[in-house]
Parts: structure tokens; sequence; C-alpha cells
């Protein structure tokens, strides 16, 4: 079938009528839910891209991999990338390249800038699927000198992709997990020696077989429990020192590349700018999993709400959010007896989402995330000091997430408060509950 | 390779903010100037990592030659802002007590200011000080509130004196040191690094941290600069409305403090510290040094502890022995020395410009501004607070690049990249065009934009290699 081009348009160009639903940012979360919006019947979706292509990160990652979880194949990143934007044309999407998001406000008003000039747009609904990022260096704290040649992923990428030269023979790749190999490959591929991974933790965090696989093709060594401490170089890098975590000694390797792989953080400007809550453990939204959040005319999907998970579970979120918003706009709406119930995850485990639930409209699965590798642990749930649930885990590595069955939600009481969800020892439960 | 030989009226030695102003000046006069510079860009010691505040000089040391010189150089560089289109905003500054020592420093600090000539400050208690800044930590006892002080963009000011100095006839070669000076029956010899040299009637050293080696080689022994280190912290924008004016810290006995200020980019700055060190290069930041600004920024505004930190930098400020500037003009020898431009350097530039055309003038050089210099260059609009093109629709109707964004968390477009690359002083490097147009300065430091900002740059570099660079 041939893809209509004629709706994709360097932004903003006036349009016969308000969009039904504008979507804020063209990857794999915004695009499904596009597709899905205008599958039930939306009348107009409009999707706003910053890039001048639409497809999001995947787009830059020249491996395979991608699309076995919403496409049942697998795919490369650009191909994969392609195929979303195909589908959402096909599907009758409007598409905006090049076109800024300035503003959206908290009552759902998109303020758009582009090389067409710059628009104010009232849909009837706002859909943030903006992403995330990987902290640079500097978010990280690391100190030392600033010279050239301190990268993240996200950057190594964009210069292959931009086909400019990488200045560098040898490199270093702190993070040990999926998208850190995926550097490493990026790396060697371009001629760069990979010196060593790095991780702070005690394993690497990727899957056993890849990673064994990757290594031993890259013949790269991986420095557990080692932490970057310090940066040298007067223009290029010349060094970096680290420190191994349990000995306390420290070190200089000779490298003129680092890179910064993971640590995700939500692009949540313009979700703070509109005053969506935020959730202080992944940083997005508090959403719903259908991503609907305490804002009314503000939803959001992807990475912007679980950050660091793959593309096709981005793809997920988007899908299931352009299902239950097509739903709503055509005025089907969930039996809601009440606001949703906040859940939140106690340390060591990092973030749970859904951030809000409601027991009468249960998600399928949450995703949890941990800061530390955890051997089958046991999960316990409470509510107002109440303990609802107590049940085991496979093991947790941190950077994956753990896929959480929901049978207990039905326990959960719309007035007793947050749900807290925390690790213990043992199955049975303790002398205090 | 074959080397130069050039000559000039006079040779600026130093293109930092004060050499820059001090070359634009006397650019504008019927005198030939070179103005030299080691580094590859104007601006790239001292210059370019400050705490980019515009002082009122409430509390330099009255009768001081510095106090007089900021205090003019405000006036001076507040006009000269506005005419360039360079950010400032007046946001003030309140000191802020918060105990005993600090409180009783407050009226002297006062007075002080009355002093330097400033009558605005203003004691004010607990509950204005809250009022002005809701998002401070609880235990503020009262503070001075002091209108006058304001944030500027300290790069787009050298870069627009450097510009000018330019366009009015200055010479400007960067990328070159003197590593030697031979002294001629009327005139100097600077010898470079390169193998190049310049034969100037005047030299004037304004080489900020090199000032005391330069001086060295012309005989002099005044003082010695010792590299004060200061680092500092930027956080997110999204921090940006937890302050609406520049904490200043109180200086008692004990303790200098640090500054937590809002910048014209709209992101907030904590610092600097105070190291002295004897490293002139060692602008490295430090696990301590962050350790210390981070507690002492959630200390002052404790959300900021939820904030990310965007960057992180140090620079070095060229303490001397002495406290006041270091600025001397001897006829004989005819060179000038200007050192000991500590942290105050940017906002008194203009007015340490006009003070050696003065000692110039009465050592008999002709330094009357001469006209057709054209205007003042208009700079792009960097600041938060002013028409940034991708806000700009007449301007994007005109040109579409101006609405094509790159760099995405500082909103900078590809007709801005572009603007920069063909400007009087086009960057060298990458470092250049961030500071020219805060491309890849932002929260990301490029992970959604390196490609297409090192693209375009690198383009526009290889179109000019053609030339003459």
């Amino acid at each position: 079938m041939k893809t209509p081009r004629h709706r994709v348009h360097q932004g903003p160009r006036v349009l016969d009528a308000e969009p039904d639903v504008v979507i804020v940012g063209a990857g794999p979360a915004g695009l499904s839910a596009a597709t899905e919006l205008r599958r039930r019947d939306v009348e107009s979706v409009l999707v706003i891209e910053r890039d001048a292509e639409a497809g999001g990160v995947p787009r830059l990652c020249d491996h395979t991999g991608f699309g076995l979880q919403d496409l049942h194949r697998s795919l490369s990143g650009p191909r994969y990338a392609s195929r979303l934007v195909d589908e959402s044309l096909r599907a009758g999407i409007e598409l905006w390249l090049s076109t800024t998001v300035t503003d959206v406000s908290s009552d759902g008003v998109v303020t758009v800038s582009g090389p067409a000039g710059i628009a104010v747009l009232h849909p009837r609904s706002v859909v943030l699927a903006t992403g995330v990022r990987e902290r640079p260096r500097s978010a990280r704290l690391v100190p030392g000198d600033r010279p050239a040649g301190v990268l993240t992923t996200g950057q190594l990428q964009q210069l292959v992709a931009a086909r400019q030269p990488l200045v560098g023979s040898r490199a270093l790749v702190v993070g040990a997990e999926h998208v850190s190999y995926s550097a490493a490959l990026t790396l060697r591929h371009a001629g760069i020696d990979v010196v060593a991974m790095t991780t702070e933790l005690e394993a690497h965090q990727s899957v056993a077989l890849g990673a064994w696989a990757m290594r031993s093709m890259l013949r790269t060594p991986l420095w557990t429990s080692t932490r970057v401490t310090s940066l040298t170089g007067h223009g290029r890098l010349v060094g970096v020192e680290v420190e191994d975590l349990t000995t306390g000694a420290q070190r200089s390797v000779a490298v003129d590349m680092i890179v910064f792989t993971g640590d995700w953080i939500p692009d949540h400007e313009l979700a703070r700018r509109a005053e969506v809550p935020i959730d202080p453990a992944t940083l997005g939204p508090l959403s719903d999993a259908w991503g609907v959040t305490p804002l009314e005319t503000v939803r959001a999907a992807g990475n912007l709400v679980h950050p660091g998970e793959t593309a096709g579970t981005a793809a997920l979120s988007g899908r299931r959010l352009g299902h239950m918003l097509g739903a709503n706009l055509g005025g089907v709406s969930p039996p809601r007896k009440g606001p949703p119930v906040r859940v939140v995850a106690d340390a060591p485990l990092k973030w749970v989402w859904p951030s809000l639930v409601d027991p009468e409209v249960p998600p399928r699965t949450m995703m949890l995330w941990t800061s530390t590798f955890l051997e089958r642990p046991v999960l316990v749930v409470e509510q107002g000091g109440r303990e609802i649930a107590r049940v085991r885990l496979p093991h947790g590595t941190p950077n994956r997430s753990i896929r959480l069955k929901v049978p207990w939600i039905a326990a959960v009481e719309r007035r007793r408060g947050p749900v807290m969800l925390r690790v213990a020892d043992d199955l049975s439960a303790s002398p205090g509950a | 390779m074959s080397v130069e030989r050039r000559t000039a009226d006079v040779c600026v030695i130093g293109a930092g903010v004060v050499g820059s102003a001090i070359a634009r000046r006397l650019a504008r006069t019927d005198l030939s100037v070179i103005l030299l510079d080691a580094a590859d860009d104007v601006g790239s010691g001292t210059s370019k990592a400050n705490t980019a505040i515009l002082h009122t000089g409430f509390d330099t040391v009255p009768g001081s030659l510095e106090s007089r010189l900021v205090h003019e150089g405000y006036q001076l560089l507040s006009a000269y802002a506005e005419e360039a289109g360079i950010a400032v905003e007046p946001t003030g500054g309140l000191l802020v007590a918060w105990d005993d020592d600090q409180e009783t420093a407050l009226p002297g600090l006062q007075a002080k200011a009355l002093d330097n000539g400033y009558a605005a400050a203003e004691l004010v208690d607990a509950a204005e000080v809250r009022r002005r800044e809701p998002s401070l930590g609880l235990g503020a006892r009262s503070g001075l509130w002091v209108p006058g002080e304001s944030i500027i963009d300290p790069w787009s000011v050298t870069l627009a004196y450097a510009s000018e100095a330019v366009a009015a006839g200055a010479d400007l070669f960067l990328g070159d040191a003197v590593v030697g000076v031979e002294g001629l029956d009327d005139r100097h010899r600077l010898e470079l690094g390169s193998g190049d040299s310049i034969d100037a009637t005047w030299v004037i050293n304004a080489a900020g941290l090199r000032a005391d080696d330069l001086d060295a080689m012309f005989g002099h022994h005044r003082f010695t600069v010792t590299p004060r280190r200061g680092q500092l912290l930027v956080y997110d924008k999204l921090a940006r409305p937890l302050l609406s004016s520049i904490l200043l810290p109180v200086p008692t006995e004990r303790t200098k403090g640090v500054l937590v200020s809002p910048t014209v980019w709209g992101n907030l700055l904590v610092g600097p510290t105070a190291e002295d060190l004897e490293d002139k290069t060692a602008t490295c930041s430090t696990a301590e040094g962050i350790a210390v600004l981070r507690a002492a920024a959630e200390a002052l505004v404790p959300a900021l502890a939820r904030e990310e930190i965007t960057a992180i930098y140090a620079g070095l400020r060229a303490a001397t022995e002495h406290r006041d500037y270091q600025i001397d003009l001897a006829v004989s020898e005819r060179y000038v020395c200007v050192g000991g431009i500590r942290s105050t350097g940017l906002t008194a530039s203009l007015a340490i410009a006009e003070h050696v055309a003065g000692l110039l003038a009465a050592a008999g050089v002709p330094v009357d501004e001469r006209g057709g210099c054209g205007p003042t260059p208009v700079m792009p609009p960097l600041g938060e607070q002013q028409c940034r093109p991708l806000f700009d629709a007449d301007l994007i109707a005109k040109d579409p690049a101006y609405g094509r964004a790159v760099c995405h968390c500082e909103r900078v477009s590809e007709g801005e990249i572009r603007d920069a690359m063909v400007s009087p002083l086009p960057p060298a490097e990458l470092g250049g065009l961030r500071r020219r147009t805060r491309a890849m300065n932002g929260r990301c430091q490029g992970f959604s934009c390196a490609g297409s900002v090192e693209r375009l740059f690198g383009e526009a570099a290889t179109s000019e290699d053609g030339g003459d660079r």
C-alpha cells in the first residue's frame, strides 16, 4: 500500500479545524498512540515532532531486536521506526516535523513553533510522549576537566547518524545494561577500541547470554563495582580516574573517549510546564496504565512515564493510551467510582508504574524497577499500614523491569491512602503485621 | 613556513573582557591596534567562567580604584548592553543573614554601600526576605536588598567588544602567545610562540592570569597572580522559578560564602568556591567542590535538592596580593599594566578602558575617538527574557531557518547557528559556538542534538577553510 505523504509537513500549518488530539513526540509511544486513536475513529490526530524525521530513538539504533513486543517480529531500529511512521500515516494522522512544542498549559493549550511559523492549538486532549534522555556527565556530577570526547549513547548515535567523524581511538563505556552494549558496538563499528565497560553494580544488567556473547566478540572486559571519579584533559580527554568500590583503590585509565550510558531521566519539561503532578520516583508524570494523569486534558505515554523501558514497551503503552483516549473521546468511559490510588515503591525498589491505579479497573501488569540485584525477592504490598499481599517475585535486575501481576488489586481500598510496595526476606508475614 | 612581523601603534595582550574593552576603545581612535590572545577565541580565560553578574560595586573597598571603576563601569555597561542587545536582567540582589555574625554585618555593609556612592541598599526584615524569596530555607533573620545588582550574558559582552574593535580596524590575532619582549628605541618587539612578531609603540598588558609573567618580561615584579579557582554549578532551567533575585552571601570574618543566582539563560547558578592554587590551568572541578556547593545551595534553597544539574565548571580569578586593581602606565617604557582585575572585571570593563585611555592621553597619546566607526554591534538575543528567534513569528516568516530548532533544550535554531558561523568573529571550536548560541549548553548536553549541531558547525567551518583563517 502506498503511504500518504501529503500529511507530513514542516509545521505548523493552517488546519481546517482544531485537532481532536495533539501528540507531542513521534517516537514509538506517540506514533502508536496516534495510530490507535485513528483506528478508534478519532477524526483529527496531529503528531508534532521536533526533529526533522519521525521515529524517535530507534531511528538511530542500527541493530536488530526492535518490534518483538508490539509487532511480533524482529526489525532493525531504523526499519522499526519507519514501520511505525508508515502505519500511522496510513491510519490517517497528520504529522508535523521540525516543529517544537514550546508550551503546553495545564488546560491543554499547545503553543508550537516551526519553519512555517508559530501557532496556538486548542485540542480536546494533549498526549505527551516526549521520551527520555540519558543523564550526561554533568548531571552525574562527575568532576574534573571539561574536555572533548565525553558523550552519551544518544550523542554517539547522533554523531554516527549525521556522519560526523568520531575523534578518538580508545573508549571507556560507563554502564553495563542493554544500551551500554549498544554503545560499545557502535564504537566498535567506528573502529574505536573499547578499553572496558564499567558498572557501579556487582554485575552487568543485560541479558546474560547476550552480554557474554557481546563481550567475547568485543573482547572488552567488564569492570564491576567500579565508579568513574574524575576526567582529565585540556581540549581532548586523555584519561579517566576510576575507583574500585570494593577496595577503594583508585587508578587512571588512558582513554580519549568516554560514553555515559543509561541513567534515564524523562524529558519532562513540557509536563512540568503544564503542571502535571510528577512522580518523584520516575520523574515522569503521575499516570495510570492508560496514561491518564491528574490533569483532565493532558495524558502521557511511553518512556516519559516509565523511563528506560524498551521501544516496544513504549509503543504498547502508547497503543493502550490511544485505545482508552479514543473510547473516552467517543463518549465511552470506564466506570470510575472515585479518584485513583497512588502506588509507591520503597527502597531498594526504585519505581513502579503505573503510579496511579483504579481498583475497579486494574492494569494487567505493573512495571517494577529495582536499584539492586534481588534474588527471588518477596514483595510485600501494604496499604495504610495493612498488608494486603505477600508474593515471591522472579529475580530482580537493576535497569530492567520486573513485570508484576496484580491479583491483590481487589484488596486495595480507595480511601486508605497510597499502596506501598516493598521487599521482605521471607514469605511469612512479620509479627507486627 | 614564513614568519611575519606586524606593526601597530598599540598592542593589547589578552582578549578577555578587559583587553577587548581596551582594544575597542583604542580602535576607535586614529591609532592602529592589535589585539592578541594565546587562546583560539576571545574571552576564553577568566572571562569565560564567572558568575555573570553586573555589580553595583556596593561592597568594594571605598576609595579604591576598583570602587570607582566598578561604579562607573556599571553605568557604562548597562547602557552598552542595552544598545548591543546583550541580555541583562535587573533582578536585584539580596544578602540574607542566617546568624548573629551575619546579621551584625548588614548595617556595616549598607554604610559601605553609601561610601561607595550607592544609596539604594535597604535593610529588610525576615518577613520581607520571605516575601521576596519564598523558596528560601527557614531561619532567615534579615537581609540587605541591593536593587541594582543585575545578571548579564558575559560571553556576548566580550564578543561585542572584540567584534567592535575589529570593525573599527583593530587586527585580532588568536592562538599565539608572547614568549619574549625586546626593547627597541621607539617600540617593543613582541616575540610570539609561532615565530611571528609584533612591533608596537605601546603595549598594554591585559593578560589576566598571565599578567604577572608578562609584567616580568617588561622587568617588573609588582604583583604575583595567584589563580583562585571558583567552581560553579548550573541547575536545570526548571529550577529558575525558585528564585527571583541574586542571593548574595554576607561576608564575615569567618567565611565569604557562595551565591545563588539566576542566569540570563534561565538557569540557577551556585558558586563560586575560592581555592588558591598554583596551576594557572587548573580549571577542573572536584568532588569536594561539588559537594560543598550542593550543600550550600540546598541549605539556601531546599527545593534545589530535587533539581538536576546541567553544568559544572570552574574558572580562575586573577587574584594578587593587592586588594585593588593594579593599573599603571610607565611613560618612558610606553607600557601599561592592567593587572589584578579580579571578579569585577566584567562590570568595570568599559570604565577600565576609559581609565586606560585617560592615562594614555595624559602621556600624550592621541586617544580622541574619531568619527565613522559604525554603530554598536547588535548581538543575537540569547537571554530568556529577550525574544528568541524561535518565538519571533515575523523573523520566522522572513527566514524559516529561525523556526527550525536544532538544540531543543536551549531552543536554538538553525538560523542562529548559521549566523554565528558567518559572524565577524566566527567560533574556531564547538565551545565557541556554544558560547555564541547556547547550542548544546542545555540539560541534555548534546544527547538529542549533537549530530545536527556538529554537522552544521563542520559544514560551515569547512566552507570557510578556503578563506583566510
